[in-house]
């Protein structure tokens, strides 16, 4: 097969992905070294959704040799694994899913590799850990943490699943919003902008060309006259905007008996008065990216996400005057196609002004810290500016500030808790069947002979983990009593579920498009809810 | 109430499948068990807890139904039926039916996992079985290599549940019609033994919902017709004479182009084969995907607009839903423990689950309702209301046009002085020739009087839909 044909063979089979994160997210991705802690369930479900999509590799680590059980809920294990080492069993299979992605396996249990070589974890984009016990969990967290690797945790605990998060910055360039505001300035249009409006003359058009005028242009002539009416001021209130919208109509042209023609481009333009009015302000998530430490001090060790940042402050400071860079996109309206097109390019050639005036910044600011400004590409700083209005940030909390005594957000487990039944309360159980293992070397209810005993000592662990964090809570008994029948059960579904969401957020941590959540993600199988908190 | 209700149905159908199964005698026996393999499902199905349904009794029994009673029917084998049979084989489902009329496309690898490059040109339903079938031992999948509506009521009725993962409206839409007409009344109530539990599934990108439909019970595919988006068509004005956007060109090629540059193509092949009739565009075929691309590359040029690509062309033309791995995965994580729930323990009130991870992730569950003069659940008959002077055409447009009917191509025939009569009828084209004419003339000179009854098919419904004429003025 020559290059070209693989190119096009792998067009085609990731077609349908492509269209969600384009061919620089599909590259990121197969580019991407997944290593994977605990072949269980809900492991091998999560990368049976990596490897599908065309992960460049993945690593299990797994000192677990198989067991009836561990078939009897794992797709990727057959009957003739039992036995055999789990990590390997289980690369044998997933591998089948694709021959583009390298799947490789370590035969060893995770504390021993933490014992012995804890740098093994730092060659990886993302490690993600399943059915991982507490205390493995937090030393993982913690190499990891100091390493800067991202830590996805994901568990299935009967009919719960968790999920947590720990990346110390997770920056977003592409977040793919839904129902983004349009960027128009009509509020303070741009010269260029203001030239075009300019350039026609409603008044002494022909029919068809005052019909085919863009409602963008049509609001942008209107509004100047209110601003010459109303001190300048533009409509503010409803009335106001109503006061407006009837201005518009009163635009539209009539034949020679009076009655308004049918003009669509004016039906468009009072039905988006709301949109037009907008004000061009920059968001406030943006605005705290400004004053963000890592924006004010760029150094050579400044990832070129915060070069462009700043460099778009400085943008905003000096040639924006107040404003982001203008995004160069408008949505489709009625007009015909010149009219359209013209008005498209002003936006378009405005945004490509803007992006040249932040790549100068971007240039000055790389030369400062004695780097080349080729480190930056114009492709991405357009891209960058394209977005400016929906740049996202993440920042986890790391393990040891949740599990402290001193820095657990006590606030945010209470306030939850005034709801008895709120999913904080699953989070709790989970901390406290932790607690369980950690006093018995085994989680409760395992063997049915074990369910009512374990209920009373179940119960003594919620209690001291809540007098521990001096959580003053109420943790309902009947909570207690359904973790115990869970058995530390791991059922299919809810891991195929937990496999889903936990591949997602790996796939956005990797192509840093789409955001994650932070930092902990609950799932409640028996009433399908769920809920996120940051912990 | 709902949960109540649900129960004793349950019995009762499981006593009358029960029935039914040891005539059939079915033999795939519970072969290949070993120790420990059930034992994460047991521990639900076996001990009781706080949060089940209080007529749910833990026992034995319950695997036992599962692995050897219980039938269950899954159409669709792509993204998400390749997800429900996996789950369903592993949750100790034995007896599961699956029904698609697809075969395997190179584009459905990256997410439809039952599949590999060599199966390609295969059908899914019958691929997706075998490999459940070697996988999962004692798992026994049936594939029907079909379109749904090629199976009558007998065939749907022998299944306890069925778990639908279509990614076409129309097709719901049918199975929904068809299990609202397995239902039966006596003197108007409805008998709980004769419902079958409908699980319905879709994705599109990062988003995805998840839904219990029990017909004639709870909210139908009908009921809540209005959440699906109707399609976009761009005006034919501004595809023929003002295009703004790419997509507009590509609609260009695609809807006006393409017929009439091939339908008279001087190849001797065409001629031979096809001398009326022309090449329809099929979307699977480059050749026809690079005609389009480059036609409208060229009408692109014309009107100074950028941004047509391949891609872009071969996603306007196929109308390409995205589609990923993960999101399927969530969805059909969702429908088998719904029916766990459903079977077993947990009754959640709400029946609509939905689901988005653009921005972080997000559940949501509500209970749709029903909607009170559902045309295809509802029992309540449907009222026309026109003038008589309105045309036949615009009653055609009102059937396909409202909001919560969303018909495709209605057939229309009433009874005339005791006689049948077709009104018009568009799928056969002989007889749409023939009725034509009768769009243009008035209800009343079609003889129509106030309160007439006119029977409308559709692609929608397996059943026909009664609607009486009510004259305004």
């Amino acid at each position: 097969m020559t290059m070209a044909d693989h190119k096009t063979n792998k067009d085609q089979r990731y077609d349908r992905q492509l269209r969600l994160w384009g061919d620089h997210g599909q590259e990121a991705l197969e580019n991407a070294h997944v290593c994977l802690v605990n072949a269980a369930a809900s492991g091998t479900e999560i990368l049976k959704n990596l490897v599908l999509p065309g992960i460049g590799a993945f690593t299990i680590v797994d000192g677990h040799r198989v067991s009836g059980e561990d078939v009897g809920n794992n797709f990727f294990l057959s009957s003739d694994s039992v036995g055999k080492n789990r990590a390997q069993a289980t690369t044998e299979l997933l591998q089948e899913l694709n021959t583009d992605v390298s799947g490789n396996f370590v035969e060893e249990n995770p504390d021993r590799l933490l014992d012995n070589d804890p740098e093994f974890f730092h060659r990886f984009s993302l490690v993600i850990a399943v059915q991982l016990e507490e205390s493995t969990c937090l030393r993982l967290g913690s190499v990891l943490w100091n390493a800067a690797v991202p830590f996805l945790v994901c568990r299935t605990y009967g009919l719960v699943g968790y999920m947590r998060l720990v990346v110390r910055e997770h920056t977003v360039v592409e977040s793919h919003p839904d129902n983004a505001l349009e960027d128009l300035r009509l509020d303070q249009p741009f010269p260029e902008l203001t030239n075009h409006i300019t350039s026609y003359d409603l008044d002494n058009m022909e029919k068809k060309d005052h019909s085919h005028t863009p409602w963008v242009i049509i609001v942008a002539k209107y509004l100047q006259k209110w601003c010459r009416e109303h001190d300048f001021q533009l409509p503010r209130n409803y009335k106001e905007k109503e006061a407006f919208r009837q201005l518009l109509r009163e635009g539209i042209r009539k034949n020679e008996n009076g009655t308004p023609e049918e003009e669509e481009n004016f039906d468009e333009a009072i039905k988006n008065v709301n949109t037009a009015l907008n004000p061009s302000k920059i968001p406030t998530a943006v605005e705290d990216l400004f004053n963000a430490e890592q924006c004010e001090n760029i150094t050579s060790q400044s990832p070129a996400f915060w070069v462009m940042v700043r460099a778009v402050r400085d943008f905003v400071q000096a040639e924006g005057r107040g404003s982001l860079p203008v995004r160069g996109t408008i949505p489709d309206m009625i007009a015909d196609s010149d009219k359209f097109i013209s008005l498209q390019n002003v936006y378009r050639e405005r945004a490509l002004q803007d992006a040249a005036a932040v790549s100068r910044h971007v240039e000055s600011h790389l030369q400062a810290v004695g780097k080349l400004p080729e480190c930056i590409s114009e492709q991405d700083i357009r891209l960058f500016c394209k977005n400016a209005a929906f740049l996202r940030v993440v920042h986890c909390r790391a393990l040891v500030e949740e599990y402290g005594v001193d820095t657990v957000h006590k606030d945010e487990i209470t306030s939850c808790m005034d709801n008895p039944d709120s999913e904080m309360v699953l989070y709790l159980m989970l901390r406290s069947v932790d607690c369980f293992y950690q006093q018995h070397s085994r989680y409760p209810g395992v063997y049915n002979y074990q369910v009512e005993d374990d209920i009373v000592r179940l119960k003594l662990c919620v209690h001291s983990l809540l007098q521990e964090y001096g959580l003053t809570v109420n943790v309902k008994d009947d909570y207690v009593h359904e973790f115990c029948r869970y058995g530390a059960a791991e059922p299919h579904t809810v891991a195929a579920f937990m496999g889903g969401a936990a591949a997602q957020e790996a796939i956005k941590l990797i192509t840093h498009q789409f955001v994650p959540f932070n930092n902990t993600f609950i799932y409640n199988a028996m009433a399908q809810t769920s809920a996120t908190f940051q912990l | 109430s709902l949960s109540l209700l649900l129960f004793s149905l349950f019995r009762k159908k499981k006593r009358r499948i029960e029935e039914l199964t040891e005539k059939m005698a079915l033999d795939v026996g519970s072969s290949g068990d070993w120790d420990g393999r059930w034992r994460h499902v047991q521990k639900f199905l076996e001990r009781s807890g706080p949060f089940t349904h209080p007529d749910f009794e833990p026992s034995e029994e319950t695997l036992q139904f599962l692995l050897e009673t219980c039938k269950i029917l899954v159409i669709g084998a792509g993204g998400l039926g390749c997800e429900l049979l996996k789950n369903l084989a592993l949750s100790g489902f034995r007896h599961i039916h699956v029904v698609d009329m697809d075969t395997i496309d190179v584009s459905n690898l990256n997410r439809q996992f039952l599949f590999r490059s060599k199966d390609v040109g295969h059908p899914k339903a019958e691929v997706a079985a075998d490999f459940i079938n070697s996988r999962v031992p004692g798992c026994h999948v049936v594939p029907h290599f079909k379109k749904i509506q090629e199976f009558d009521e007998s065939f749907y009725r022998q299944f306890h549940i069925i778990v639908c993962g279509l990614d076409s409206i129309i097709a719901r839409r049918w199975m929904n019609g068809m299990l609202l007409s397995l239902l039966v009344y006596d003197d108007g109530v409805l008998d709980p033994s004769s419902i079958i539990p409908l699980i319905d599934g879709g994705t599109e990108g990062f988003k995805g919902n998840a839904r219990v439909i029990l017909p004639g019970m709870t909210a139908c595919i009908d009921c809540t017709l209005e959440l699906y988006p109707p399609q976009i068509n761009f005006p034919m004005c501004t595809i023929a004479s003002m295009p703004r956007l790419p997509e507009h060109c590509i609609e260009y090629a695609r809807i006006l182009q393409w017929p009439k540059e091939n339908t008279s193509i001087p190849s001797l092949l065409v001629l031979m084969c096809l001398p009326l009739y022309g090449v329809a565009l099929d979307g699977d075929n480059p050749e026809h995907i690079h005609w389009v691309f480059q036609k409208s590359l060229e009408r692109a040029a014309e009107f100074n607009i950028i941004g047509v690509t391949y891609r872009l062309t071969q996603g306007v033309v196929k109308r390409i839903i995205p589609a990923v791995a993960s999101t399927n995965a969530v969805i059909a994580g969702t429908v088998p423990s719904r029916e766990n729930t459903a079977l077993f323990a947990y009754v959640p009130l709400n029946n609509y689950l939905v689901f988005n991870d653009v921005d972080g992730l997000y559940t949501y569950t509500f209970e749709a309702e029903r909607k009170e003069n559902c045309s295809a659940c509802s029992q309540v008959p449907q009222k026309l209301q026109f003038p008589p002077s309105a045309k036949l055409q615009e009653v055609l447009e009102y059937l396909t046009e409202n909001a919560s009917l969303q018909m495709k191509s209605p057939a229309i025939t009433a009874t005339l002085e005791g006689k049948n009569k077709t009104l018009y009828l568009q799928t056969v084209a002989s007889i749409e020739e023939k009725t034509r004419p009768n769009l243009c003339k008035t209800l009343k000179e079609l003889g129509l009087a106030d309160g007439q009854e006119l029977a409308v098919a559709d692609v929608t419904t397996p059943q026909t839909v009664l609607f009486k004429l009510n004259f305004t003025s």
